[in-house]
């Protein structure tokens, strides 16, 4: 190999460079170390919170419902909880499409969620704000689609 | 050496012959979910029982090309709804009794939104072709003319498919509660029970017109045919190979353009309401899009909730959990489909945009929006880059 060989083959590995890093920056994937259980505590610590599609699988589109369950730090089922919900996708800035609520109760700690949408590809989180008797906290789930 | 280096600058560049391993798993789904063949049934409209009514779509399409459905028998939902123009009429902004202030949509698929105008300020097929028939720049009418011209003109037609008509006798002539001063005076001098009575005769002409709609459907393109090779696992060969300068675009348009973001789904939109910094057209009226939209919504009689819905309430989940207000309300318009979309210039929601290529610039420079946040943010993309981009869109215009 030649050097001029080797120019243009050093050239086209920084194009390749070039190319990869705009194509990273622009396609705003996900980043790799995301947290993406569907259980876990609640941010003070207050609450045991799990949620599942109420059908798998999760479909980008489609307006659906899922089940939030929670539980009290020593794991008895929380009932009676003011739940409000709410998120977006942080790499758009933008929120949640519709305005899901909480519109039953299902016992054992379980609440439907209906009214989700994720209408985009990519991040999202679901956060949930739970008022009850031990106190006020929140949990944020995410979700990529 | 120079040819070897040209075929890795060319892959790098993601130029490739296309075979179905070119792509990755997660392309290649990307690539199905885009096709016409994911395209689930169209689900049932309870909110209309005559949605699936074959007579029903018959009558619709009569009212749909029906001029003296209008103030002065010029106009009908064809004058700018073309059949041989994807339903549309090439013009910025659409032209009836007056100009409007927004571009006449394409009406392939359009039974499969969830909310219909550019401000989604309908949420059914029915509910919306009431609209423009009373609006004073289309068709200009009243509910109380229709539904004396209806009983007049296609009274057995009617009576068939929804029941005996009421009686008109006492109606006047034109009274509507959107109209004129003297129409809507006329409106408010009539029986509440006889002003229910005319709404129901207007709001089953919607439905028959709904009826319609339902059958206008997205034809398949080259693209379909070249996604569903893909999909099987098939080398996309004679009517279903796009060129490589295609394939590159497709590449774009699910990558690193982040154009599927938004334009997802067999339809290519996210039936969703984005401030892409569009910027307003200089004399007409402050447009703030979802904004307005979706309580113009809220307010319409004829909305979901409303007493003219057929079938039970929980049909009315999108009213139910939209999202009302709210600064991402603010110049939001409704994602169009790119079905088609190559061959119907111009572009945006009041025809701002006259030319496909300077479509991909404004995506490219991003502008930020007089009101509002536009959530584009700029891309760096070559000429090559941009043609590519056009190219594959002109897949699913053939």
């Amino acid at each position: 190999m030649n050097r001029r060989s080797l120019a243009y083959v050093l050239l086209a590995i920084a194009v390749a460079v070039a190319i990869g890093i705009i194509g990273y920056g622009m396609m705003m994937t996900p980043p790799d170390d995301l947290d993406l259980s569907r259980a876990k505590a609640s941010a003070k610590g207050l609450y045991a919170v799990a949620i599942a599609p109420e059908k798998e699988p999760l479909e980008q589109g489609p307006l659906h419902s899922w089940i939030l369950t929670l539980k009290t730090a020593d794991g008895a089922p929380l009932e009676g909880a003011a739940i409000s919900v709410g998120g977006g996708m942080p790499q758009h800035g933008h929120g949640l499409p519709t305005q899901p609520q909480a519109t039953a109760y299902l016992g054992e700690g379980r609440y439907r969620i209906e009214g989700v949408r994720f209408n985009m590809s990519g991040w999202w989180e679901f956060k949930f704000d739970i008022k009850a008797a031990a106190g006020d906290d929140s949990v944020v789930f995410n979700l990529t689609l | 050496m120079r040819t070897r280096l040209i075929a890795v600058l060319l892959a790098l560049a993601g130029v490739a012959a296309c075979q179905p391993e070119d792509f990755t798993n997660a392309e290649k789904a990307t690539i199905a979910s885009l096709s016409l063949s994911a395209l689930p049934p169209l689900p049932a409209d309870t909110t209309n029982r005559v949605a699936d009514d074959p007579a029903a779509a018959e009558f619709g399409e009569t009212l749909f090309s029906e001029r003296r459905l209008s103030r002065d028998g010029t106009v009908a939902c064809a004058t700018c709804h073309l059949s041989e123009r994807q339903f549309q009429d090439d013009l910025p902004r659409s032209v009836g009794l007056g100009t409007t202030d927004r571009r006449a949509m394409p009406l392939a698929g359009v039974a499969r939104a969830p909310f219909l105008f550019w401000d989604g300020r309908k949420d059914s097929l029915w509910a919306q072709a009431l609209g423009p028939l009373e609006d004073a720049r289309e068709h200009g009418g009243t509910r109380a003319a229709y539904a004396r011209f209806v009983a007049d003109a296609f009274g057995v037609r009617y009576e068939k498919i929804f029941g005996p008509l009421p009686d008109l006798a006492d109606v006047p002539a034109a009274a509507s509660p959107l109209g004129s001063d003297a129409e809507r005076a006329a409106w408010q001098a009539m029986p509440e029970e006889k002003r229910r009575e005319v709404d129901t005769v207007f709001a089953n002409l919607g439905k028959a017109i709904a009826a319609f709609e339902r059958t206008i459907v997205h034809r398949p393109t080259r693209f379909d045919r070249f996604a569903d090779a893909i999909a099987a696992g098939r080398r996309p060969d004679g009517d279903a190979a796009l060129t490589e300068q295609e394939v590159y675009g497709l590449r774009l348009f699910i990558g690193r353009a982040n154009c599927v973001t938004c334009h997802n789904g067999p339809r290519f939109t996210d039936d969703h309401f984005h401030n892409t910094g569009v910027p307003p057209v200089d004399g007409l009226p402050e447009d703030t899009g979802r904004a307005a939209g979706a309580k113009k919504l809220l307010d319409d009689p004829f909305n979901c909730l409303g007493i003219h819905r057929d079938g039970g309430e929980e049909a009315c989940a999108e009213l139910r959990f939209m999202v009302k207000e709210g600064e991402e309300l603010e110049r939001a318009f409704k994602t169009p489909s790119l079905r088609g979309a190559a061959a119907r210039p111009p572009y945006m929601h009041s025809g701002q945009i006259a030319t496909i290529e300077d479509v991909v610039d404004h995506y490219v420079r991003a502008p930020a929006s007089v009101s509002g946040h536009s959530e584009l943010k700029p891309l760096k993309m070559s000429d090559r880059e941009r043609a590519a981009l056009i190219a594959f869109l002109g897949t699913l215009a053939e």
